[in-house]
């Protein structure tokens, strides 16, 4: 059934009329041009579709459009400032941490989610913070290490 | 044979839906549209596309294809240098993750004295040069060598240019940053003024012979650790994958599968697909595929339509998982005949010890983040697709073979790609999309779901492999047999030094679809060697370590074990077991790809809850000259990881031809959590030439561990992944 739904993504509000138990990652993918949220596997268990409802890391794959009308949504074509990249992206280049990289915007958006709860993290707390993440390159070493690095300049910790 | 479910073919997966009459070309005009060379480089505006004649010893050799990249390709097809000095090299290798594109530019800045910030590469575009697929580790022997003989003939082309064009000896001027240096005072020239057009003269010679590509020792790019050149947009998310593309008025497609393997549609009822508002539906036999505007509406059509299919499934008894190596024993080939160095049967017989074991290999799944993919879209009759895979090449003839159209209508390019690991040769997506979209008349993107990829798509074989060793009166190994059913070839022979050995494959009508694999079958192989080794040493009474260099004569292999043992403090640590305890260490090495792994394990043994972890890895790791160490590091320790899976938890489960773990919640991948302590080592050869490392570190983490947990308990578990009644990995 199709209604009409306004929620905000990247400081934008964005009016969609469409069925409501389409998924947010479907909407930003296939209706806004919102491609950074990957879809892996579409059951919340690998969390390459990580945005932030609300300033708290979700599946979008696993949340439905009717869950997010008139909330707040980034994604991480929204998290770069003009003149370049957000801490936790620049800990992503600077350590190397990808490979193939489909992982990597989930990565980043959870991270962002992890150290705006706990801006200090210890490394368990990153690893359980994590865990839901899939990287099928397995290139975990670096993630942690990127992670660790955007731990300490990450912006709203100072 | 019997066939099953699909022929057993280890190196050439067919297609799903190999036979083009269920793509029904419709009649129409038979026009050519072909995409000359031209046009291709057309889109990179002004500048010159090198088109010397290449002098033979620049010429690549001819050599083996498959794994491809020894195809010669002429210089005029490989590089373009823009009037703004912006180099664009084209290669159809393709980047899955194994770092190829940032390798592959540092190897031709290195040769042209170019920054790659200036260096584009343009990767798996059917319109551009044919160097073979990505696979077999070959684009660092193959591929590099390639491109850095180009790089050196535009370098050596820019230098004879410029001291025509002043007047100069071409052995007094250099390149570097991309200018030439040693040039009169006041004088500047690069590759921008080569591109300029005012040098047409000068080009139409043929350079001077004896072009070659730099030594080691004067390596200014490649030997560092030069990032990934598309890390930007990766961590913005810019980057587009096969399953981003977008076109104007594209549909997103779901097909209908079958409910089991071997399943036959007898009935089908459309109409209710029909009536999911714009939705396109195609039946051609088997294939009924679903396009509309969005993936839910193109969902609820397939749906609709599947909720009224009638299915007959298959006649033939298929095996389950847990059949599986009674079942290949019986299904055997009798046509392979063993690979015999001396006397192996008189030498088992004079032996003081025998041992013959049997060790049992799951299938498993790639289970890449990005699952298939593609986008297609025709224009008249040319088509262009856009799709993950590694052999671009294939998927073009697929698609004009299902499609049933000549190649030269089909460009097909692989955007940077959401992980491969040797289970993306194949074109199923491609060929999905393509026949939607000729029906539909708009582009169609299709990416499968997650328990598709995991029961459509092809898998690692299982096997079982009988091995079987005799040690002397003074523990000497001097008889080696090793059969193996199914799982594949690589690494069957043994690198030990024993006098006596009997190696055999044995193909078999195997239960899945299977092919390609990271370090193909070789997982197993070592597996099976290593752990046995591991045996025959505890029966000589042996130290693991000792063991194996006692029988070891190759230096390389040698070097990497010992590396690795030392690091690991080998001989502090490990003492022989004689009862139970916590803690248990393993190694194991093996050579793949003239690559040298060897890699040392710890395990930790919970008794009481029954259960272990892999707490420490130390990994060596050599592969001649270092090209890019952060990259090289970064793919062993990916292999080591992704090699726990197969070690410890991955197995792809089935009964009656269905999948029973076809999602991430049931079949068990590597998470953060897994992730042991890691060290490794890369051992640098500067004095050999460079191999392949995205497959070869895979090989040494299961035998390793399945070794250090007969060192804790001695219990031998034979099985990939390893298990056993009494202990499961946590």
């Amino acid at each position: 059934m199709t209604t009409t739904v306004r929620f905000d993504v990247n400081g934008k509000t964005q009016r969609i009329t469409t069925d409501l138990k389409r998924t947010l990652l479907e909407v930003l993918r296939e209706d806004l041009g919102l491609t950074g949220a990957k879809f892996g596997c579409g059951e919340g268990q690998c969390r390459a579709c990580t945005v932030l409802l609300e300033g708290k890391a979700v599946a979008a794959c696993q949340t439905t459009l009717d869950e997010v009308a008139g909330r707040k949504v980034e994604t991480i074509e929204g998290l770069a400032p003009a003149d370049g990249l957000h801490p936790v992206q620049a800990a992503f280049v600077a350590e190397g941490a990808m490979q193939c990289g489909y992982c990597v915007p989930g990565m980043i958006m959870a991270t962002v989610g992890l150290l705006r709860r706990n801006p200090r993290p210890t490394r368990e707390q990153m690893v359980a913070g994590l865990n839901g993440n899939l990287c099928r390159c397995c290139g975990y070493v670096n993630v942690l290490k990127a992670v660790q690095r955007a731990a300490q300049t990450f912006p709203e910790a100072k | 044979m019997k066939r099953f479910i699909s022929p057993p073919d280890l190196e050439t997966p067919e297609l799903e839906f190999p036979e083009p009459e269920r793509y029904e070309l419709r009649e129409g005009p038979f026009y050519h549209f072909e995409l000359s060379r031209r046009e291709f480089v057309a889109t990179l505006g002004a500048g010159l596309v090198l088109s010397v004649a290449v002098p033979s010893g620049l010429a690549q050799r001819a050599g083996r294809g498959g794994g491809g990249g020894e195809r010669s390709v002429p210089l005029a097809q490989r590089m373009h240098i823009g009037a703004d000095g912006l180099i664009t090299v084209f290669t159809s290798k393709v980047e899955v993750g194994q770092g190829a594109r940032t390798q592959l530019t540092q190897a031709v800045g290195e040769e042209l004295e170019v920054p790659v910030q200036r260096i584009t590469l343009v990767m798996a575009d059917t319109a551009g040069p044919d160097d073979g697929g990505t696979a077999g580790s070959r684009t660092t022997p193959a591929t590099v060598p390639a491109l850095r003989k180009a790089g050196a003939a535009a370098r050596q082309l820019l230098l004879e240019t410029a001291a025509a064009t002043f007047e100069v000896d071409a052995k007094s001027l250099s390149v570097r940053e991309g200018q030439v240096e040693g040039l009169p005072s006041g004088k500047q020239f690069s590759y921008a003024d080569l591109a300029s057009g005012k040098h047409a003269d000068a080009l139409k010679r043929e350079l001077a012979p004896g072009v070659s590509v730099k030594e080691v020792a004067r390596w200014r790019l490649l030997g560092t650790p030069v990032p990934r050149v598309d890390a930007a947009a990766i961590v913005t998310g810019a980057h587009r994958y096969p399953s981003d593309v977008t076109r104007p008025g594209m549909l997103y497609a779901r097909m209908l599968r079958a409910p089991s393997y071997g399943a036959q549609l007898q009935d089908i009822d459309l109409a209710p697909a029909r009536a999911v508002a714009s939705a396109v539906v195609v039946r051609d036999g088997d294939f009924v595929g679903f396009a509309a505007p969005t993936s839910m509406a193109a969902e609820q059509a397939r749906a609709a339509a599947a909720a009224t299919a009638k299915w007959t499934t298959a006649t033939t008894t298929a095996p389950s998982s847990d059949e599986l190596s009674a079942h290949l024993r019986a299904q055997t080939s009798e046509r392979s005949r063993p690979d015999k160095r001396g006397t192996p049967e008189e030498a088992f017989k004079t032996a003081a010890k025998v041992l013959r074991e049997t060790y049992h290999i799951a299938y498993i799944q790639h289970a890449p983040m990005e699952p298939r993919a593609a986008v297609a879209e025709w224009v008249g009759e040319q088509l262009t697709v856009w799709t993950g895979s590694q052999q671009p090449g294939r998927v073009r003839q697929d698609l004009a073979q299902s499609l049933r159209i000549p190649a030269e209508r089909v460009r097909v390019i692989v955007p940077d790609t959401g992980g491969g690991f040797g289970g993306k040769h194949s074109g199923e997506a491609a060929v999905e999309a393509a026949r939607l979209a000729r029906e539909a008349n708009k582009p169609v993107s299709i990416r499968w779901t997650r328990e598709e990829e995991f029961t459509w798509a092809y898998f690692r074989p299982g096997g079982v492999i009988d091995v079987g060793g005799g040690l002397d009166d003074k523990g000497a190994l001097i008889a080696w047999e090793h059969v193996n059913f199914n799982s594949g070839t690589s690494a069957l022979g043994t690198p030990y030094a024993i006098p006596n050995v009997s190696t055999e494959f044995k193909s078999c009508n195997q239960p899945l679809r299977s092919g390609s694999y990271r370090a193909l079958a070789s997982t197993a192989n070592a597996f099976a060697r290593e752990s046995f080794m591991d045996e025959l040493a505890a029966a000589a009474g042996a130290d693991p370590l000792e063991f194996r260099l006692r029988h070891l004569q190759n230096d390389r292999l040698r070097a990497v074990l010992v590396a690795a043992a030392e690091r690991f403090e080998w001989r502090a640590r490990w003492k022989p077991g004689t009862s139970p305890r916590s803690t248990g260490f393993g190694l194991a090495c093996g050579t793949e790809k003239g690559s040298y792994v060897a890699c040392c394990a710890q395990v930790e043994v919970n008794e009481s809850a029954g259960t272990f972890r892999v707490v420490k890895v130390v990994e060596a790791f050599e592969c001649g000259a270092i090209q890019n160490p952060a990259n090289l590091k970064a793919q062993v320790e990916g292999c080591i990881i992704q090699g726990l899976g197969g070690a410890l938890t991955e197995e792809m489960r089935f009964r009656d031809g269905k999948m029973l773990n076809a999602s991430f919640s049931r079949y068990r991948v590597p998470r953060f959590r897994d992730v042991p302590e890691i060290e490794t080592l890369l051992v640098n050869r500067p004095d050999l030439p460079s191999t392949g490392a995205g497959e070869t570190p895979i090989i040494g983490i299961a035998p390793a561990i399945a070794n250090a947990l007969f060192h804790a308990q001695q219990t031998r578990l034979r099985s990939l992944p390893i298990r056993s009644e009494k202990f499961r990995v946590v």
